[in-house]
């Protein structure tokens, strides 16, 4: 029986294998932030151990850092900022700070600088190391103490894992997006139905994706419970990571790219698990509740809570109505939001604000209504200023930001506050995850976008009654 | 890492299912550098509401956590677990667990014990119904007993072993030091590392 590629990406990374214990891993690139980080250096001092591998870990701050210019206020994420690039300073670790061109998000500059490579294992304390799997590699999300491994010892003893394949076949209808698969996968399997399973996305919907879009689907693998979510490499990908600055070249890119052509699932490999997916029919989704996988299509409703026949998610569904103060029965056209956030490691790829720039063109955002555009990284701000596309979203009212974590998550001045509705771009609807009591409906940029014009969750199909204005600059 | 072997504490029940680690820390409580003081970050949120169990004087000292379905999953945050740690609790039994949480937990010396949704269910109903009683949590014979109710749990098997005896994890792995220098030897040259620009 043949392998899939998970397994084949694990085997090549054991460096200890004895019956009765997890593998011991190797990792190829570990990716350091500053909220997961100090705690494990401090471990690091207190042990008396260096790292190990200085020149396979990369840091960068994201989640803190405020997205407008000027000093960090807040004392105590400056202190954080600050341990990260003492800790960096002191162990030999390259770090890419705010307001240098190496600096963003983690999950957007691995790839972007080229050291997200197909075959790879990558970690880093943060759940949306997934989508690094996006090239073909494993990307896990680990704990501080994890953190603390890689340093110390460049490996991590890892429990085995089940494989479950994704299938999406067909076509995407226009309007339609990455982030819709994902969120209609995560609606089929639910918020648990990937634990212990490592995804394998794959179809011919899945192999006509670019690679900021198979991205988008393998960051939101971890809202499915998955350890990590991953496609197989292609030419697409190859050609996506050629000439980037830690990218092989000469003999090296030919060795490379004939070891990545076998990084495939054999064909007579078989999975634990299956799912299928239809492209062709697939709607965008939007998420009603308080985790992603209480989602809809947007041409649905809020549903009742009495209709789910599981006792556990009846509670939770009437749990999240009220939380986010809604009523079954509204259709989710309905539904006005205050905010809309386009950016995160989920969508704030070029590719992304492209698509959000398009539908905004020449177009203006709803009255009262606030839009953030935050580009996952420097790079992404900087290519996205010569394309212009930081005019279209300040003449549509939208804000122009510098690149971070912002508002996907409360814990920078990027925040909602209680009770304000928004249509994220993000990966999470928890309760509160953007600012105290706020209300987050997951979309993707295409609605993000729709939304924002028209004051209410929308698809782009419905900017039709919302005519460009005739100057368009 | 303290070693674990039986645990008997007052057990708190919270019934809800899908409890995020967004929901155990809310995120604007992350940002202290040390490994301590995240207690009163824990369920801050929830906290606000006086009827929310952990506000309930009967579970005062609670130290077993008994919640629903999916507990911790989302976010990798290990504050999580310190949290709840530094809060007083030593075992959380839930019948499903985010799988980092889950690992997270197990390198600090907080026992994830996985029962079976219905056993979770009539020792909820215990609790309830006998406010401040206790849990016992045998982890050798893995084995909760709470009242009258007696149930296994699972955890796999190399987890129980490191709690049991308190094994640091990395002092176990840099024993192998020579196999990860072996590994280093035979890693493709093209893989890429990172030079200082």
């Amino acid at each position: 029986m043949g392998s899939t590629l998970a397994e084949k990406l694990w085997r090549s990374h054991v460096v200890r294998q004895v019956e009765g214990e997890p593998d011991l891993l190797y990792i190829d690139l570990h990716l350091v932030h500053e909220v997961t980080s100090p705690q494990a250096f401090e471990g690091l001092k207190v042990a008396g151990r260096p790292v190990r591998r200085p020149d396979l870990t990369l840091a960068t701050e994201d989640h803190n850092v405020p997205t407008t210019l000027g000093p960090v206020l807040d004392p105590v994420s400056r202190t954080q900022l600050e341990a990260l690039k003492a800790n960096c300073a002191e162990h030999g670790i390259v770090h890419h700070e705010r307001g240098t061109l190496g600096q963003g998000i983690v999950h957007v500059i691995g790839p972007e600088l080229g050291l997200t490579q197909p075959g790879m294992t990558i970690v880093c304390g943060d759940s949306h190391t997934s989508t690094h799997g996006a090239f073909g590699s494993l990307g896990m999300g680990i704990g501080t103490s994890e953190v603390e491994h890689v340093l110390a010892t460049q490996t991590l003893p890892l429990a085995p894992f089940r494989t479950m394949a994704v299938t999406v076949e067909g076509t995407l209808q226009p309007g339609v997006s990455p982030k819709d698969i994902i969120l209609a996968v995560i609606n089929r399997i639910g918020t648990g139905g990937g634990q212990g399973y490592v995804l394998e996305y794959r179809g011919s919907a899945i192999r006509s994706l670019s690679m900021e879009g198979r991205m988008t689907i393998c960051n939101m693998s971890i809202e499915a419970g998955a350890r990590a979510g991953m496609v197989a490499p292609d030419e697409t990908t190859f050609a996506y990571v050629q000439g980037r600055p830690y990218a092989p070249q000469g003999e090296q890119w030919d060795e490379a790219v004939a070891a990545w052509r076998e990084l495939r699932t054999d064909d007579d490999a078989v999975f634990d698990a299956e799912v299928f997916i239809d492209a062709d029919t697939l709607t965008p989704f939007v998420t009603w509740g308080t985790n992603p996988g209480q989602s809809v299509p947007l041409g649905g409703s809020v549903p009742d809570p009495e209709d789910f026949g599981d006792e556990g998610d009846k509670g939770a569904a009437q749990r999240a109505l009220e939380y986010m103060d809604l009523q079954p029965g509204t259709p989710m056209r309905e539904v006005a939001v205050d905010a809309v956030f386009l950016g995160s490691c989920t969508n704030g790829r070029i590719e992304d604000l492209r698509v959000a720039a398009d539908l905004l063109r020449g177009r203006r955002i709803a009255e009262g209504l606030r839009m953030l555009v935050v580009p996952g990284s420097h790079a992404v701000r900087l290519q996205a200023e010569e394309e212009g596309l930081d005019r279209m979203f300040l003449d549509a009212g939208a804000e122009w930001r510098l690149a971070g974590c912002s508002m996907c998550l409360g814990m920078n001045p990027d925040s909602l506050s209680p009770q304000e509705r928004c249509a994220s771009t993000s990966n999470r609807n928890f309760e509160g995850r953007q600012g105290a009591r706020s209300r987050t409906h997951l979309v993707s940029p295409a609605v993000a976008a729709a939304t924002a014009v028209r004051g209410t969750l929308s698809s782009p199909a419905d900017l039709a009654a919302a005519p460009v204005l005739e100057e368009v600059r | 890492m303290e070693a674990f072997s039986t645990h008997t504490g007052i057990g708190v029940p919270l019934r809800r299912s899908n409890i995020d680690t967004d929901q155990i820390i809310p995120a604007s409580y992350l940002k202290r550098v040390s490994r301590t003081g995240f207690e009163d970050g824990l369920f801050a949120r929830w906290r606000e509401d006086p009827s929310f169990v952990l506000n309930d004087t009967s579970y005062a000292g609670g130290s077993v956590l008994v919640a629903g379905p999916d507990f911790g999953t989302g976010s990798s945050r290990e504050h999580a677990v310190w949290a709840l740690m530094q809060y007083g609790f030593h075992v959380v039994i839930a019948s499903r667990f985010g799988d980092i949480f889950r690992g997270n937990s197990g390198k600090q010396g907080l026992l994830c014990a996985q029962a079976a949704q219905d056993d979770v269910e009539l020792i909820w109903k215990y609790l309830e119904s006998t406010p401040g009683g206790t849990v016992t949590v045998d982890l050798e014979h893995r084995q909760v007993t709470a009242g009258d109710i007696v149930c296994t749990f699972q955890v796999d098997d190399y987890t129980a072993w490191r709690l049991l005896n308190g094994l640091d994890d990395i002092s176990l792995t840099l024993q192998h030091a020579d196999d990860i220098t072996a590994y280093e030897a035979r890693r493709p040259a093209y893989k890429p590392s990172i030079v200082a620009p």
